[in-house]
């Protein structure tokens, strides 16, 4: 992919921030019901955005990715609820707000202008009875009170030639254009009131690969030139890896591994990344044994104690049951130093705290 | 990479036995709705009064006294009319009358709206079209002067009677409303699914789609109900229907007749009138607990509205509330 924006190799140490933190997700806590047994979908979970990077967020079905992104940004529908957490979002001028802490008021104008989203099955977002240069001036209209319908028209043919769609398609209906073009088409109107943090919730899962990898080139070429944070949510991995600077792995509600794309590649620290990257053949370098994971994600309702993977792990041991691990640095020495993994083979101090003994770590979490 | 699959097995042990309690919860829930409580308390009031009207009556509602268009006092607690009849009475004896001719008008027009619109919205073509235009006829004719010349020309106008009357009128709305929403499920992936994989025909409309409509046919059976004890009482309070069954109409009429208004005889009229908005507001409660128990997406935030208030939490779609209960101790 000819995608200029993404380095190859990851530099070791530091390269992939690319800035100051836009959005700062601090231990965000979800419960799906509002009765006396509401399931914890999300337990403090944090994760945090720089500034121009492309972030990556993988994991199984319903392992909460698209609840920590629409809880973030207070898009759950009934019955979620967002049982604690604060979700900073820094503006351009350095001015930090909790978007968790906005009234109705400030939490609308703040959409689509600060934070903006392409939703899961964007193809179907559209409005089937309105042209779609109409739909992106909606847009724009509602947070420019005072701009003309012609401007905003304007606007909207200019979004969509950015986006690589002939401006007098404007005049299109929805069902003119391809899914390819329709997804485009929700880039473009997420684009179009210039915000610094893009969400995207699978834009590419109804596409074929040929149409994923326009998406994801003209992503990561909008992204060099805008300078826009991007939210990547995928369970694609081997996409992820290609597009993002860096990911977090979530595993049952909880990020598990959050490093650069190439060290999540290369190096996995985590027994469930590990075992992710070696669901699916790589398209270079050295084959691979492949392998699924073994059972299914717990149900959340009823979690087992200490770590929710140990069920399914290959390296569980004794300790696993009874702590619960915590995002922390790596055992590896040499490793970046913003590599965070929660896994208790990398964590001997908590294990030894709770009287266990530590287990060394394998070889396949400590590759260099 | 070897796994240890006995890790995998040991999962069922790992999950806290709550299941009993959770699936008991889950039987009563429609009966943790405050609405439907309150609807069904005032419903089983009335239904009590039905039964066991006529024994638990202080008077018999046609026996003649002295005493002419009496205030409520201790012998007669809701006063008298102009005969000297106990107009409690009157009304504990009406109840059964009006609580059957609802109800059964309820069910007969329910189920012939059940099959006139489902059968339409299923079949389509020329089915559908004699079927809908049957229905668009019913819903044109206006309602309450076809009943009054239908049960005007029945030489025996009991209950039942009237009851089907007011069914074979009623019926219209429901079928039209049915057979829209089963057009649009017809066409919904799982159908199609059904279809594929060899049901009968009536299998899927009985096992996929009705299940599918629950809550318009109840919505829509309370609201015929309502309709239908309305209609008796209208038909009753203008004297189309024969005075010697009593129901909460023919005490109107009585007080309409003998000028009760403009005497200031407020016994009389009043307590029927709240009688009628009582019942009518029960089916209307239960109403609202139907939807909000059928509904799945209503039905979280119906069951504990009350906790919600408390918790001041206001759901909303696009707006997901945030309170700060959970634990915040993570670095």
């Amino acid at each position: 992919m000819s995608t200029s924006a993404i380095p190859r190799t990851a530099p070791r140490e530091g390269g992939a921030r690319t800035g100051a933190p836009v959005l700062e997700i601090r231990n965000l806590s979800v419960d799906y019901g509002y009765g006396s047994d509401p399931t914890h979908v999300l337990r403090q979970a944090s994760l945090t955005l720089h500034r121009g990077e492309v972030l990556g967020l993988a994991g199984e079905s319903g392992c909460g990715k698209s609840t920590l992104a629409y809880g973030a940004t207070r898009l759950l529908p009934p019955p979620g609820l967002v049982t604690g957490g604060q979700v900073w979002f820094t503006d351009r001028d350095g001015t930090r707000s909790d978007i968790l802490a906005l009234d109705d008021a400030a939490l609308r104008a703040s959409r689509w202008r600060d934070m903006a989203i392409v939703f899961q099955g964007a193809m179907n977002s559209l409005n089937p009875v309105f042209r779609i240069g109409r739909q992106i001036a909606d847009g724009i209209l509602a947070h420019s009170p005072g701009m003309s319908r012609a401007d905003a028209t304007e606007r909207a043919a200019a979004m969509l030639e950015m986006v690589g769609i002939s401006p007098d398609r404007r005049r299109d209906f929805p069902h003119q254009l391809s899914g390819g073009m329709r997804q485009r088409v929700m880039i473009a109107m997420a684009l179009s009131l210039d915000p610094q943090v893009l969400i995207m919730d699978e834009p590419t899962t109804a596409l074929d690969v040929v149409m994923q990898r326009q998406i994801v080139e003209q992503i990561a070429e909008l992204r060099e030139r805008l300078g826009f944070a991007v939210i990547f949510i995928t369970h694609d991995v081997s996409l992820l890896i290609e597009i993002a600077d860096r990911i977090a792995i979530m595993y049952a509600g909880e990020v598990v591994e959050e490093a650069a794309a190439q060290d999540v590649y290369r190096r996995p620290r985590h027994p469930y990344t590990d075992a992710l990257l070696h669901s699916f053949p790589p398209l270079r370098g050295p084959r691979r044994e492949l392998g699924g994971i073994p059972g299914s994600p717990p149900d959340l309702a009823r979690l087992p104690t200490g770590c929710p993977f140990r069920a399914r792990c290959a390296f569980a041991f004794d300790a696993c049951a009874h702590v619960v691990p915590e995002l922390a640095e790596t055992g590896v020495p040499g490793d970046a130093p913003f590599r965070r993994v929660a896994c208790l083979r990398h964590d001997t101090r908590s294990v030894v705290e709770a009287g266990f003994d530590p287990q060394p770590l394998p070889e396949e979490l400590a590759r260099r | 990479m070897t796994t240890d699959t006995t890790l995998v097995e040991q999962i069922p042990d790992l999950e806290t036995s709550g299941r009993p309690k959770r699936a008991r919860q889950k039987n009563l829930l429609f009966l943790r709705n405050s609405k439907a409580i309150t609807g069904l308390a005032i419903l089983g009031f009335f239904a009590v009064l039905a039964i066991v009207g006529p024994w638990i009556a202080p008077y018999d509602p046609n026996q003649i006294s002295p005493d002419l268009v009496q205030p409520p006092s201790g012998s007669h607690w809701l006063g008298t009319d102009h005969l000297g009849r106990d107009v409690l009475s009157q009304l504990v004896v009406g109840t059964r009358s009006v609580l059957v001719v609802g109800f059964v008008a309820g069910v007969a027009a329910t189920f012939i709206g059940v099959v006139v619109g489902v059968t339409a919205g299923f079949v389509g073509g020329v089915g559908d079209e004699t079927l809908s235009a049957l229905a668009n006829v019913f819903l044109v004719i206006p309602q309450l002067p076809l009943i009054i010349i239908i049960a005007g020309q029945l030489p025996t106008a009991g209950g039942l009677t009237v009851a089907l009357v007011i069914a074979a009128t009623g019926w219209a709305w429901g079928a039209r409303v049915l057979r829209a929403q089963t057009l649009s499920l017809r066409r919904r992936d799982f159908i199609e699914a059904a279809r594929a994989n060899g049901e009968r025909t009536w299998r899927i409309v009985l096992a996929e789609i009705l299940p599918n409509l629950t809550a318009i046919i109840a919505a829509g059976f309370v609201g015929t109900v309502t309709f239908a004890v309305l209609s008796q009482i209208t038909l009753s309070f203008i004297g189309i229907l024969p005075l010697d069954t009593w129901n909460w109409g023919t005490v109107l009429f009585w007080a309409q007749n003998n000028l009760a208004l403009q005497r200031g005889a407020w016994w009389w009229f009043v307590p029927a009138g709240l009688c009628i908005a009582g019942l009518g507001m029960a089916l209307t409660l239960i109403n609202f607990g139907i939807d909000e128990f059928v509904n799945p997406r209503l039905r979280s935030t119906g069951m504990h509205a009350r906790s919600l208030r408390r918790r001041k939490i206001r759901p909303r779609v696009g707006f997901t509330p945030v309170v700060h209960e959970a634990q915040e101790d993570r670095a």
